[in-house]
């Protein structure tokens, strides 16, 4: 076993891991933190996408090890803590980008990264940008409209 | 949980040299994106890791006093595609940096990893070979420096002994100015999916722009390794892009050994071989503002 220190959703965690463990693992197993899905765990489907400082990447395919001194963002950490939720899931919500829900997460974490960025983004270039994820029952359209809406929204708030 | 024996989180490049020369069996380990699949798949099960990850000196793109642009190995691919150098100087690699497996793994593969696998498909190897791409490698003894084209030695088989790392990818300022680019890769997706074939060229044009100085052409997944194209480019030299273009596709099917794999048959990669040349030129030429008569 081996300690390492994270930041995970904004908080300190101190967690003993086992050095072969992947982050996914990790979020999952210790920390709870189930919203990180395990899909294929070759880092195809981008189910366990998390943000490190900042990035989305797969957290299936990153050791555990490696997140030692980093801060990261999980769906957990973007909800309110009211319960309320984040605009981007709630644009999620609106235009029905959810079936049965297994990529959902991955998907907003990747949103998360996209809208933060502040920059506008056309429908095609969403495409490409969640192009490492994969949803079997949607169809997408929905997925991308609601990444188009909550670009286009973020981007009216910060251009005021 | 991955099957591992054991990780070993190098603190230098010196300690990871050490290290790996500590245990014959041990692997290198960066990004990650290729070696934890293999271990996955069974394929490296048990394996003592050497990681690299961490290691800052490894990262970042820079341009030296005589204009060499050194790549560190660690640089991820989106790194490499977002570096103001690459964009300036070599934008067709920060493209072809871009055009590998889908925006999550691009955070965390590395251009580096992308080099030392020696696979044919890797997608930023065609355009380094345009770009006559020198590595600079690090081992128990010392530095060496190795052309990109020498270090590869046959599918997945790299010229790097135990012990050695990949320390610096380096592209000569004459490799670089004056030239225009373009990567295209040909897959069965738009992204996620590995290249059926790739094809990079580099050109330039002489004063009068209606002439080409120079051509480079290289292909991925066209035979064992990624190669060159020598002999189609010296032809292709002096002229036209019009004439090039007549002329470069059938050029090309004479240097190149492509197979028959699940991906694809022999006969689809050389249309490919075929295809993808002329329309790979014509793409740098106009980026390069070649006039086509």
């Amino acid at each position: 076993m081996k300690i390492i220190n994270m930041i995970v959703n904004e908080k300190p965690v101190e967690v003993a891991i086992d050095e072969r463990e992947s982050l996914a693992d990790t979020l999952r197993d210790r920390l709870y933190l189930t919203s990180v899905k395990k899909g294929c765990e070759v880092g195809e489907c981008g189910a366990c996408t998390v943000l490190i400082d900042g990035e989305a990447i797969d957290s299936c395919i990153y050791l555990a090890v490696w997140a030692a001194g980093k801060r990261i963002l999980t769906v957990e950490g973007i909800t309110k803590p009211n319960g309320e939720l984040d605009p981007i899931q709630q644009a999620f919500v609106d235009e029905c980008a959810v079936q049965c829900g297994f990529c959902t997460p991955g998907l907003i974490m990747t949103a998360v990264e996209i809208v933060g960025s502040g920059r506008k983004y056309t429908r095609d270039e969403i495409r490409r940008l969640i192009s490492g994820h994969l949803c079997r029952c949607t169809g997408y359209q929905n997925i991308i409209n609601a990444i188009e809406r909550v670009v286009e929204e973020t981007h009216k708030v910060v251009s005021k | 949980m991955y099957d591992i024996k054991s990780i070993y989180e190098a603190k230098s490049v010196d300690d990871a040299i050490k290290a790996l020369s500590g245990d014959p069996k041990a692997v290198v380990i960066c990004g990650g994106s290729d070696v934890l699949i293999k271990i996955r798949e069974g394929k490296l099960s048990g394996a003592s890791l050497v990681s690299i990850n961490g290691l800052e000196e490894l990262k970042g793109v820079s341009l030296d006093e005589d204009g060499t642009i050194v790549i560190l190995p660690a640089t991820t691919f989106s790194k490499v595609t977002g570096s103001k150098i690459i964009e300036k100087y070599i934008p067709a690699l920060g493209f072809a940096a871009d055009q590998a497996g889908g925006p999550q793994l691009r955070h965390v593969g590395t251009i580096g990893g992308n080099v030392c696998n020696g696979v044919t498909s890797a997608d930023t190897a065609s355009t380094l070979l345009t770009l006559n791409a020198e590595l600079e490698i690090t081992g128990p003894n010392g530095k060496r420096s190795v052309k990109l084209e020498d270090f590869y030695e046959g599918p997945g088989k790299v010229k790097l002994s135990h012990g050695e790392l990949l320390t610096a990818i380096k592209i000569k300022k004459p490799d670089y100015e004056g030239f225009d680019g373009c990567y295209i890769k040909y897959a069965m997706r738009n992204a996620m999916d590995i290249a059926t074939l790739g094809c990079a060229v580099h050109v330039k044009f002489d004063g009068s722009k209606t002439k080409i100085d120079e051509l480079r052409l290289a292909f991925g997944v066209a035979a064992p390794t990624p190669i060159r194209c020598y002999k189609a480019e010296a032809v292709l030299k002096g002229r036209t892009v019009s004439e090039a273009l007549g002329e470069i596709g059938s050029l090309a099917l004479l240097e190149v050994n492509p197979r028959t794999s699940w991906r694809a048959s022999k006969e689809f990669r050389e249309q490919l071989v075929r295809e993808l040349s002329g329309r790979a030129l014509k793409e740098a030429a106009a980026k390069a503002g070649g006039v086509s008569s």
